[in-house]
């Protein structure tokens, strides 16, 4: 469904990516683990277009998507919930969900406002609180809620238990497990070894911007000498 | 002097009125600095146009003819310039869009020139606003007091427009980060430019407005520029409740300045700058994002 085919990317003249290749099935969870600065999230922000892949290329559904706009890649069915949330401050709770579920509505059981709200009982109590009255576990509920919202064939995650109490990160991987049961597609990022594995069916190790590891998540976590050398767990 | 109720009424619908016109302008000009990141400093120069294509209309159409044209001329030279340089300058960094727009200014100065020549240019009031209106012991100029009630309208529907609606909710999604609105489908570069030309077809409005009050002049646009950069940074950038507290600050400061300490006057703005930008260098009111 999403490939990556030697992929260089990076900030300015910073290249972070040297060549990373990957691949995410359909119906799937793939988790890109790896230690800080290995390029995880550069990797996510290339997949989304927010920066350019200057060599290599990024397809979806066969159909190349390196080179277009995040505007374009959000159409073809990717949501991003990014590392730092960014739920828009200015705007309230139901005003954040509201952009993307008009944008993307999907009549025949796709993903609404009601329906986000059932599964984050929490936010249907906050709607009308501003983007920035929100904790962090909030945050990170309206920001996944507000990519279901936009029906995705695709849904990429960068670190959704960073900074959360550990009774949130228990809700939120029970939240992303109840989708992945649901057939969700999901790309995943985390440092949080336990977490990811869980989650994930398949796992690509990353060091240096480049995959040093592909396998199943089971592989990894029998695997204790992998986890040590690649991962310092 | 001092003492008398009218004084006071007649200063605070002067600063209203003055409040009002630097709102016109520099609500377009927030609003395209907190979406696009964009330094217009060529802002000015929209409105001196906007001043004299109201003019040159106002001879062959009337005033309102002037009034309702002038604006659309300025929002379609907007648009030539936004297909012609800020689109291609919009990632270009500030340094390249302030040499870029600060040399549109001279071009305009030099245009007007050329085509509407160096003398000043008046232009009458229309019949409908002509006269005085007594008013809590004072008697006011009609056409100043449509000035305030113009602005105070355009306030009105851009906080609706801003606040209500699915469009308003975009722009302040943009506002705050352009990069996320894109993820989530919002097509920008649209909003950029929708919100770009209707930055300059307020600025040609507000010059349409100005010019039966002020003279006409080829520098008027460099004139309004420097009070209309000290309202947005004052008030915060990119932030419709920044540009009215700014405005209504300026227009204040200014006008009250003037009548109540004159020997102080042309710094008192300055000093309230420099004291805005120490104590709070975001503005009083900025956007969230």
């Amino acid at each position: 469904m999403l490939d990556l085919t030697d992929v260089s990317s990076g900030y300015g003249e910073t290249q972070v990516l040297h060549g990373l290749s990957l691949r995410a099935a359909p119906g799937r969870v793939l988790a890109i683990l790896g230690r800080n600065g290995a390029g995880k999230s550069t990797t996510l922000k290339t997949i989304m277009g927010l920066l350019p892949a200057k060599g290599g290329s990024v397809s979806f559904g066969g159909r190349k998507i390196s080179g277009m706009t995040p505007f374009d890649i959000a159409k073809l069915g990717i949501a991003y919930v990014p590392e730092t949330r960014d739920i828009f401050r200015s705007l309230t709770v139901r005003e954040n969900l509201d952009l993307a579920a008009r944008r993307f509505p999907c009549p025949n059981g796709g993903w609404t406002i009601d329906r986000v709200i059932e599964l984050f009982p929490r936010l249907g109590e906050r709607l009308q609180n501003g983007g920035d009255q929100l904790s962090g576990g909030e945050a990170q509920m309206l920001a996944i809620a507000r990519g279901l919202l936009m029906n995705p064939r695709l849904l990429i995650l960068d670190e959704p238990t960073e900074g959360l109490a550990p009774i949130i990160v228990r809700l939120i991987h029970d939240k992303l497990a109840e989708l992945k049961h649901q057939g969700l597609s999901m790309v995943l990022v985390e440092q949080n070894f336990g977490f990811a594995t869980s989650l994930a069916d398949d796992v690509v190790l990353v060091s240096r911007g480049q995959v040093v590891w592909q396998g199943t998540s089971a592989a990894i976590r029998a695997d204790t000498d992998l986890q040590h050398r690649w991962l310092g767990v | 002097m001092t003492a008398d109720l009218g004084f006071w009424v007649l200063q605070t619908l002067n600063a209203l009125q003055l409040s009002m016109l630097l709102f016109l302008l520099s609500v377009g000009l927030t609003v395209i600095f907190g979406l696009m990141h964009f330094v217009n400093l060529a802002h000015g120069s929209l409105y001196a146009f906007g001043a004299y294509m109201a003019a040159s209309l106002a001879g062959v159409l009337g005033y309102w003819g002037g009034f309702l044209l002038a604006p659309l001329a300025v929002a379609a030279l907007g648009a030539v310039l936004y297909f012609t340089l800020i689109r291609s300058q919009r990632r270009a960094g500030p340094m390249a869009q302030v040499l870029i727009t600060f040399g549109l200014i001279f071009v305009a100065v030099d245009a007007t020139r050329l085509i509407w020549g160096d003398l000043p240019i008046g232009i009458a009031v229309p019949a409908v606003f002509e006269g005085q209106l007594a008013l809590l012991g004072v008697t006011y100029p009609i056409y100043r007091l449509f000035i305030i009630a113009l602005g105070l309208a355009v306030l009105a529907v851009l906080t609706l427009v801003l606040t209500r609606t699915q469009v308003g909710a975009m722009i302040r999604a943009g506002v705050d980060n352009d990069q996320m609105a894109a993820c989530l489908g919002i097509n920008v570069e649209r909003m950029f430019f929708l919100v770009f030309v209707v930055g300059c077809a307020l600025a040609g409005l507000a010059g349409a407005v100005a010019a039966p009050v002020l003279s006409v002049t080829p520098d008027m646009g460099l004139q309004i520029l420097i009070p209309t950069l000290i309202v947005i940074v004052i008030g915060g950038l990119g932030s419709l409740k920044g540009a009215v507290a700014g405005s209504l600050i300026f227009g204040f400061v200014q006008t009250f300045g003037a009548v109540l300490l004159p020997t102080f006057n042309s710094v008192l703005i300055y000093a309230l700058l420099a004291a805005v930008l120490v104590i709070r260098p975001e503005g009083l009111l900025p956007a969230k994002g």
